[in-house]
């Protein structure tokens, strides 16, 4: 098997690898700026994210181009995630991990309901956000969809990386999440900070389902749900506590992913996210810290 | 030392944690300009306090500062009176950098140019922190967090520091140098400062008035010289 390496293939299957580890790490990233500030995992991020692209769906259908819809998606996805944490989340605020992380199961039901009751549960389908051709580098011919989802998700990763190192209201989320009750001395709005973050994490979603449907020939209310299982996935094998990690988890995984379900015939496409199941495993009992992870240490 | 029309005013002040009442009806004053130290066994309310004027424990009372009520205001309004609360264990953002932590001691200002200014102004009385302004602050030893802790109060501006124990597991050199740092500031820039401390030696050298607390009330008030001579408490707190 290793004998009969195909470079331009490996060089295929590596970029759509990175193109699908791409769009998990956005979702990933969603998932950990959440699980940073509130200290439990987002179960209704995908299904919010599958509602932001039926929203662009719904957009797209009224005549806007996919652009304009990605971009008022975004908008509208970053409004209602800052509602969703006032609405459900704030009241909670308090409470014990376990009763935030029931809210958000809870929350799962009730977005992905919601979007089967809007949109009826008939598939459809997004139109590309690129172009379908093929672009040949150095010989090797990739697909101008792969290498755009693989900008975009870069792109929104540098973004989010520039306004927490670089914007005042970055370093005030960063602290937030780290030290609410010390960052409230500072005079901060600790609470809006984890609305915000909400926010932010409903826009991140969002372009994550916006590149995963128009990939698909169709797509319905479970859209996300495979994206999730692998975000969280990515997010485990990078640290949960890490944005970084969660990137770069992420597009390991993809990689991963793509080139044992290319190369190793058994597992092809069925057993991919079984595998998933597997990294994370692994992950957990080998070094449940993650790769960019601190061990947890506490003070008592 | 100004007295009347503190700068800082508790009236009755009390506050409970849950069901358990911390502080039964503390007053204290603390006059403009002035450092003002907390004295008191563990568990006497020193903390809870401090606590009470910044809004971090529920706490029912008059509070005024600068003449206006800051009972009922979150921990973020307070940090807009320009009062800056070091809390217990130094309130070090610790995942973020040196740099980091002095420019959310400005958080709530707007003014850009006085922001660079005051900057200046505290590295001049911290000067090592300019050199470790990419050092993740976590990473500091607990006297150099206590000092980046006043430090990023000081970026704050304020009219008032509340100094949660500054001498907290530091080596006597350390809190000598702090202590030191703090008299400087009030005696050159005015800067008010109510500190609560377990090492009364010292907090009363720099202190002009203490209060004494036990169980959640003022017990003895006075100033440093009088409570230095003080029978009981000379025997309670300073040890000889």
């Amino acid at each position: 098997m290793l004998l009969a390496i195909d470079w331009t293939e490996l060089a295929q299957q590596t970029v759509i690898g990175l193109s699908s580890g791409g769009l998990w790490a956005l979702l990933a990233l969603a998932i950990v700026l959440i699980y940073r500030s509130t200290g439990v995992i987002n179960f209704a991020q995908g299904e919010m994210a599958m509602f932001s692209t039926f929203i662009a769906w719904s957009l797209i259908n009224h005549g806007l181009s996919y652009w304009e819809a990605f971009l008022l998606t975004l908008a509208i996805s970053f409004a209602g995630g800052i509602g969703i944490e006032r609405a459900v989340i704030r009241p909670v605020e308090r409470a014990p991990v376990l009763t935030i992380v029931i809210v958000t199961i809870g929350l799962l039901f009730v977005v992905d309901g919601a979007a089967r009751w809007f949109w009826s549960s008939e598939t459809r389908s997004l139109p590309n956000a690129f172009s379908t051709r093929p672009i040949t580098i150095a010989g090797v011919a990739f697909s101008i969809q792969d290498l755009g989802n693989i900008a975009v998700s870069l792109g929104v990763v540098a973004l989010l990386a520039v306004l927490f190192r670089f914007t005042k209201v970055g370093l005030a989320l960063r602290a937030s999440a780290v030290n609410p009750e010390e960052s409230r001395l500072l005079g901060i709005r600790v609470s809006w900070m984890l609305a915000l973050g909400w926010g932010l994490a409903a826009a991140m979603g969002a372009v994550s389902g916006m590149l995963t449907a128009p990939a698909l020939a169709s797509f319905d209310q479970n859209l996300m749900q495979p994206v999730l299982l692998y975000a969280l996935a990515g997010a485990v094998l990078g640290g949960l506590e890490s944005p970084l990690g969660a990137v770069v988890g992420s597009l390991l995984l993809g990689v991963f992913v793509n080139l044992t379900g290319t190369y190793i015939g058994w597992i092809g496409t069925d057993l991919r996210l079984p595998l998933a199941f597997a990294v994370i495993l692994g992950v957990l009992l080998v070094r449940p810290s993650g790769l960019f992870g601190r061990p947890s240490v506490r003070r008592v | 030392m100004p007295e009347a029309g503190g700068l800082l005013e508790l009236e009755g002040v009390e506050a409970r944690y849950g069901p358990v009442k911390a502080l039964h009806g503390v007053s204290l004053t603390v006059g403009d300009g002035e450092i003002v130290a907390v004295l008191g066994a563990n568990g006497a309310g020193k903390t809870t306090t401090l606590r009470a004027i910044s809004g971090t424990v529920r706490r029912s009372g008059a509070i005024r500062f600068a003449g206006k009520s800051v009972a009922g205001r979150s921990p973020e309004a307070v940090a807009r009176f320009g009062i800056a609360h070091v809390p217990e264990g130094r309130g070090t953002l610790s995942e973020l950098s040196v740099a980091e932590n002095l420019r959310l001691g400005a958080y709530v200002r707007r003014d850009r140019t006085s922001i660079r200014e005051d900057e200046r102004r505290v590295l001049g009385h911290f000067p090592w922190l300019g050199d470790r302004g990419g050092q993740r602050a976590g990473t500091l030893s607990g006297g150099e967090q206590q000092m980046l802790a006043l430090a990023r109060a000081l970026m704050l501006r304020p009219r008032l520091v509340l100094l949660d124990e500054p001498s907290l597991g530091l080596a006597p050199k350390v809190v000598a140098e702090i202590f030191r740092i703090v008299r400087e500031l009030n005696e050159r820039e005015g800067l008010s400062v109510l500190v609560v401390e377990q090492n009364a030696i010292i907090a009363l050298e720099a202190a002009s008035r203490a209060y004494v607390l036990e169980a959640g009330r003022v017990a003895v008030e006075g100033g440093s010289d009088e409570l230095r001579r003080n029978e009981s408490v000379r025997r309670s707190y300073l040890g000889y």
